[in-house]
Order: structure tokens, then sequence, then C-alpha cells
């Protein structure tokens, strides 16, 4: 396959939040603003490329029946790895997110492309797979958080458009997730399926 | 791969003792660079509520069950402020943790909201720079202020649609104001300390035909 396409693939094609519907309780959850979704994809990001790698590299190692069980600690180990090198050497972005990164431990994506790719593809695919996916899933993340942001606090990463006090605040609330999301992925179908 | 028991607990065992193993020696690297930002982000938290200063002298004190901690700031002999660590557990969203810094003479200087978990668009504004809350209670001095908003029949602000939020931080503040008694020495044995809002002693100035 081309490499370009894998990488590609993730963004369009298999988009993880529009497309794939995967990990929806961080991207529900964590979409309260622009500067958020865009956080918490890129921490995914990393975690996504690292595991898709080990896991790619070890795949021939493991029997099938324990599989899952070796992949959620492969994803476990780097996701307490990240907290705390980003504890350690970025303390403003941990505090900014730090309680979304356990969070990325559960997130369906991860696992999802360790069973579905990177454990059938080689180390440099299962990469870009990650970087693909990741990226599709950094941009779903900081769209939809930049138009709660802009319909419900009258802001575009942190910076108040003056027009706050005019606009339904239902929008940064968890209903205003689902309006947002789902007329999103109407958009994104209608467009990226062509 | 097939599975077999002797494959399976070898390939386990072997992959969650290299696990460990990295997760443990991160640690190691990191535990020291932690510490550190941790200590620099209270420096910075205390620097940003007090005038300049020299140093700290850390003192800690139980209110509520809860902990509160007082940063005595000195240059030289002379005493600048305090900053006291406060927290309440009646937020919107939780626990809500202000760094409030007092002056000598009982003034609130500023007001730094360290943690909270509030509705965003909300309570989060109390972390903004010159919101309704902190700009009812800046530079006023301490015991003139009732801790209430204007729904509780007090006189100080609230946040628009985060009345919840609103009280909380007020009364993380008063929280404050009895730990900042205490170190002060001005608490007497009359006054207590376990007093959670609405701890307003003296006269306030603005009192009169305002209460609704």
């Amino acid at each position: 396959m081309n490499k370009m396409q894998i990488v590609l693939n993730g963004i369009i094609k298999n988009n993880p939040t529009f497309v794939l519907v995967l990990g929806m309780c961080p991207t529900l959850g964590t979409t309260t603003s622009a500067i958020n979704g865009l956080g918490m994809g890129v921490a995914t990001m990393a975690v996504l490329i690292m595991s898709n790698l080990v896991i790619s590299l070890i795949k021939n190692l493991i029997p099938d029946k324990v599989r899952i069980p070796a992949f959620i600690v492969v994803i476990a180990s780097f996701v307490t790895i990240i907290q705390m090198l980003m504890q350690a050497y970025v303390p403003s972005l941990y505090s900014a997110l730090g309680v979304f990164i356990p969070l990325i431990v559960v997130n369906c994506i991860i696992l999802g492309r360790a069973e579905a790719f990177a454990s059938k593809n080689g180390a440099l695919d299962s990469v870009l797979d990650g970087v693909g996916i990741g990226l599709g899933f950094t941009l779903s993340l900081t769209v939809i958080g930049a138009v709660r942001e802009i319909l419900g606090s009258g802001a575009i990463f942190g910076v108040s458009l003056g027009i706050a006090d005019y606009m339904p605040l239902v929008f940064v609330l968890a209903p205003g997730a689902f309006f947002v999301l789902g007329y999103l992925m109407v958009l994104f179908n209608k467009f990226a399926k062509k | 791969m097939k599975s077999t028991l002797f494959n399976m607990v070898v390939v386990l065992f072997s992959v969650t003792l290299i696990a460990s193993a990295g997760v443990g020696a991160v640690n190691m690297i990191t535990a020291d660079a932690i510490a550190e930002a941790n200590a620099a982000a209270t420096t910075q938290a205390v620097a940003n509520v007090l005038p300049a200063f020299e140093s700290t002298e850390i003192s800690e004190q139980t209110i509520d069950d809860m902990p509160i901690v007082v940063y005595k700031a000195t240059n030289g002999s002379q005493t600048v402020g305090y900053a006291i660590e406060s927290m309440t557990k009646n937020g919107f969203g939780g626990v809500i943790r202000l760094m409030v810094g007092f002056g000598t003479d009982g003034k609130i200087l500023n007001v730094n909201v360290l943690q909270q978990a509030e509705t965003p668009g909300l309570g989060t504004k109390m972390a903004d720079e010159g919101n309704a809350l902190i700009n009812s209670i800046k530079d006023k001095i301490v015991w003139e202020v009732e801790f209430k908003v204007k729904k509780d029949g007090g006189e100080l602000d609230a946040l628009t649609a985060a009345t919840i939020s609103s009280r909380a931080y007020y009364e993380a503040v008063a929280r404050a104001y009895e730990a900042f008694k205490v170190a002060t020495g001005y608490a007497t044995s009359s006054d207590g300390v376990s007093g959670a809002t609405a701890s307003s002693e003296g006269t306030n100035a603005q009192k009169g035909g305002q209460n609704e």
C-alpha cells in the first residue's frame, strides 16, 4: 500500500471520529474548547504511534489468546510514561490536560488500531497508520472543540470574539456536544464519501 | 502464534515485566524533575498573589477537615504578606483550590485559582483575569467583607449562571481568612477557626440601604 495513502486513510476514509465513530467518550467529554480538543488529540496520537510501533514489532511473539491483555499492558505503560514525562518537562501542558491523560488507556481507537492494523502490518506502516489516525482524531477533536467554543462561549482558542453574551451556552454543555458531533458527522460524510 | 499454556504464561509474564521495568525506569528519571516542577509551580502561585519577596515560611493548618497551607512571605526580617492555599469541596464540579494573597494589613491582594473542575464557560470564568469574583473582593480589607453573594443577601457579585461556583469560591476565600487569622495571631479564643462562610466581623462600610 502507498505510504502516503495510509496516512490519508486515517484522516479521511477511516477518520476515527466521523467515520469509524470510535473513542466517543473523550470526544464528547474533552471538546469544550478548541485547545482542549487539540491537546487530547495530540496526546492520543503520541500514545497511538508508540503503541502501534511496539505492537507491530512484537506481534509474532504473542500467542493469539493473550494478545489483548498484552496490548493493553503495552498501551497502559506508554500512557503512564507520557504522563510522567509531561508532568516533569511540560508542567503547564500537564496541568491543562492532566485529567484526560489516563483516559487514553481506555480509548478504543488505540486498542482498535492495535488489533485491526498494527498486529497485521509491519513497523513502518503501523507508525504511519498511527500518524494518520492520530491526525484524523486530532483534527476532528479540534474542529468539534472550535465549533462548540464559538457557538457556546463566543471565543476561539481562548480568544474572546466579544459576542459571548449572545451565544447559546448549551453548546459547551453535554447536549451541545451531541448536536455538534451529529451535524459535523453529517457534513463530513456528505463531502468525504464522494 | 498458536497458544499453549506455557507460551501464554511466559509471554504475559515477560510483557508485564518489561513494561513495569520501563515505567519504573522513567519514574526514576523523572521523579526529581516532577518534584522540581511542582515546587516551581507553587512558588509561582505564591508570587502571583503577593508583592516581591525573598523567602517563604510554610506552615499547615486544618480547617473544617481540609488542609490549608500558609506561606508567610518575608523580605529580610520584614513580613510582606501571607499567601494561603485554601480549598473547598462545594464547587459545582467538586474540589476548588485557591491561592489567596493577604497583605499584613488584611488587604486581599489577589486570588489565583489553582484547581477547579467547574462547568466550562460558566464556572470556569473564576480563573479568568479580572472576573466578577476577584473584582468584588480585590483590595478590600478582609474583615470588612461579608462573604455572601447578592443572591444570599450579601453584597458580592456572582458569576452569571454560576452561583454555586461563586458561593464555593467565596467559601474558600473565607476559609483562607480563617487561616490568616490563626497565622497572624488575630484569632481570639471566641472567634474559633471552624466557621466556613459568612465570617464577617467588624462593620461593613457599604452596608445600609443596599441590602435587599
